[in-house]
């Protein structure tokens, strides 16, 4: 990050900024819809914004639609031959510019976890794939991390930077914003952004200031995961789970998904929606079999594939960024962060 | 003795015959509490019991038929248990139950609409308040404010069914008018606002089914119709009219089953207020049917038998 380019971004031309850029892209930023409830949705000034507040979902949906359309398809007889029908297929890619504005941290680090797996390996996902390289990344730094953040037990920072195109950090008067991409370069360009002038030394001595305390070691646990993954650990730390998919659907990190086809008469979808390795039709093979018949199986490959399977493919890289939404959001509170103390504890 | 201790007691005494009681424990944060498998006598130092204990372990009942297991149950927790007889869903004699008479227990999203406690420090729990410490002081809340709506009309802090009760009966405290206040608002609108009123609601369901994992009475659980790809009864699409369908789906199977214990509602990750769909079929199944969910083993559920004349309705006019 090179600070020389940083500009002053002040609170009060934020609405006038995301208005402007509105024009140009689909623009989202943290709203709250309820009491409890804080929301990407598409900026509008009279809804406010809510940015001091980690919100309820992280913003994959806005890259990785719960539903999206893959194909659509149509059925059509051959007039001279009924026998024969031929389908017509369509592809459905939609992926207008995009802005999302005041992502945290960890939720940008997410996206990182997805690029590695839909855009930069083996297979390419041109869906994701067209959406991530349409959206540009806002992220305000956190200078209050909750109880439930653990960004730095596994790999991140408060202050981290991966995953974002642009990083904010709270300044008297507003925020002082850096690009960390091309792509952020080119949105700082906007009248909105003046020079930070001081304002970038009090950026620095803000972000020495916060802090995550480091809680988990993790060291060795992709291992020891693999070594306990036949014993009753499981069992016992799963009595409480209810395996429903709470954990995974607020998660900026899960990916998994299925795809079934929605026909109506002759012509229909191909659709992807979320799944969830909690389910029990997510492993339910055709033969009417299934690998990973209870929660204990389920949740074994949850945590196995976060901490084991996934930093064996990619390179030590977690599929986790530690922004504790499953611990707030799971109905019987089962900590994550403790079923990996006591795994790693474990035998 | 105090109630825990009482229960504390109990378990002591009855656990080598069990494989393991389900209680609570403290969890994450002062203010949450987490179901606790007592296994060993050394777990049952871990054991509380607190207006904070406010999941419903009824849930897990089901999945544990054929074993021998303790429960602890305060007196709404018991209907399900009731209505899982009722319904053979669990045994009776595989299940030793602790009952708890209760004064009620928290709605954490009454308490975090109120204040931010992300970064709560403590909790005191006073008979008529909840003090949480923040960083930026104490707030005292009373505890009326952020009771369970469910425990502002309870009719049976007792529980109905149990083999040994920690403490004394306590009768009703609660008034019943107040039962169906927040259904009654929804009732007034008309038909169309009424839809938009639950669109609106419904539309930030992300169908993670932990309403439905968390329910007693949703028995289905792995071959739930939401779900089920053949036969395909709904899409996957997570587009609203799906979502309303799924909430018809899951509200109808539960058409006098449902004994209010609001464990949809309470594991819902956004918070979507949908206990009320559940307690305007229990209103109209009272109308309908007179019966109440739960409360008398020896009952048969209205829609699990049939009258060739219903007393309550009238299908001819003569
Ligand atoms: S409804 Fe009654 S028994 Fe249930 S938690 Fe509330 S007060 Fe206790
Ligand atoms: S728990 Fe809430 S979000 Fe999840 S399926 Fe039920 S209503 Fe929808």
């Amino acid at each position: 990050m090179v600070s020389r380019e940083a500009r002053f971004l002040a609170t009060d031309n934020i609405p006038a900024l995301l208005r402007r850029l509105g024009n140009t892209y689909r623009v989202f930023a943290p709203v709250k819809v309820s009491d409890t409830i804080v929301l990407f949705q598409e900026f509008a000034e009279s809804a406010g914004l809510a940015l001091d507040e980690q919100t309820t979902l992280p913003p994959k949906e806005l890259l990785f639609p719960q539903t999206e359309g893959l194909v659509s398809y149509r059925y059509r007889k051959d007039a001279e031959d009924l026998e024969k029908s031929e389908v017509q297929v369509e592809e459905t890619l939609e992926a207008p510019p995009t802005i999302i504005f005041g992502v945290r941290p960890c939720d940008a680090r997410g996206l990182t976890v997805f690029d590695a797996v839909f855009t930069d390996g083996q297979w390419r996902d041109p869906y994701y794939k067209a959406r991530r390289e349409a959206t540009t990344i806002v992220t305000v730094l956190c200078t209050q991390p909750e109880s439930t953040c653990f960004c730095t037990s596994v790999g991140g920072s408060p202050t981290g930077i991966e995953g974002s195109d642009i990083i904010l950090t709270i300044v008297t008067g507003g925020y002082v914003a850096e690009p960390v991409t091309e792509k952020g370069e080119t949105l700082l360009q906007d009248e909105a952004f003046t020079p930070a002038g001081d304002k970038a030394g009090e950026a620095g001595e803000a972000r020495e200031k916060v802090s995550v305390e480091r809680e988990l070691e993790l060291d060795g646990i992709a291992e020891q995961l693999l070594d306990i993954f036949g014993t009753d650990f499981w069992e016992q730390v799963t009595a409480k789970c209810i395996s429903c998919a709470a954990c995974t659907y607020v998660c900026p990190t899960c990916f998994c998904f299925t795809i079934t086809d929605d026909t109506t008469g002759i012509e229909g979808s191909r659709i992807r929606t979320w799944d969830s390795c909690m389910f029990y039709l997510y492993t339910l093979e055709a033969s009417g079999h299934n690998p990973r018949p209870t929660k204990t199986e389920r949740y074994r490959n949850r945590i196995g594939h976060k901490f084991s399977y996934h930093p064996t493919s990619y390179e030590g890289m977690f599929g986790c960024s530690g922004c504790g939404r499953c611990i707030k959001v799971c109905p019987a509170s089962l900590d994550i962060r403790q079923v990996l103390r006591e795994a790693k504890a474990h035998g | 003795m105090a109630i825990l201790d009482k229960l504390k007691d109990g378990v002591q005494r009855e656990l080598e015959g069990l494989e393991f009681v389900i209680g609570w424990e403290q969890g994450y944060d002062p203010l949450h509490a987490s179901p606790l498998f007592i296994r060993t006598p050394g777990d049952i130092d871990r054991l509380i019991w607190n207006p904070l204990c406010v999941h419903n372990l009824a849930s897990y009942l089901p999945s544990l038929k054929g074993r021998r297991v303790g429960i602890l149950l305060k007196g709404c927790d018991s209907r399900s248990v009731i209505q899982l007889l009722q319904e053979g869903l669990i045994k009776r004699e595989e299940i030793v139950i602790f009952g708890i008479p209760c004064r009620g227990v928290v709605d954490l999203s009454k308490i975090k609409s109120r204040i931010d406690t992300s970064q709560m420090r403590a909790v005191s729990l006073m008979d008529d308040a909840v003090v949480i410490e923040i960083p930026q002081g104490r707030e005292e809340i009373p505890l009326d404010d952020v009771l369970a709506t469910k425990c502002l009309s309870c009719q049976y802090p007792t529980p109905l069914i149990y083999d040994h009760l920690a403490g004394e009966v306590l009768p009703p405290q609660r008034p019943t008018e107040v039962l169906y206040k927040e259904v009654e608002v929804i009732e007034e609108l008309d038909v169309q606002d009424r839809l938009a009123h639950w669109e609106r609601e419904l539309d930030r369901c992300i169908r993670c089914y932990a309403c439905r994992n968390a329910c007693p009475l949703c028995v289905c659980q792995d071959y739930c119709a939401a779900e089920s790809r053949n036969p395909r009864w709904l899409s996957q699409r997570a587009g609203v009219s799906e979502k309303v369908m799924w909430h018809i789906m899951h509200a109808l199977h539960l058409a006098g089953r449902c004994t209010d214990c609001g464990e949809c509602e309470r594991a819902c990750p956004m918070d979507i207020p949908i206990q009320r769909i559940r307690r305007k079929i229990n209103k109209e199944i009272k109308e309908l049917f007179g019966y109440e969910a739960g409360v008398n083993p020896e009952d048969t559920p209205p829609l699990y038998t049939f009258k060739v004349e219903e007393p309550t309705i009238q299908e001819r006019e003569w």
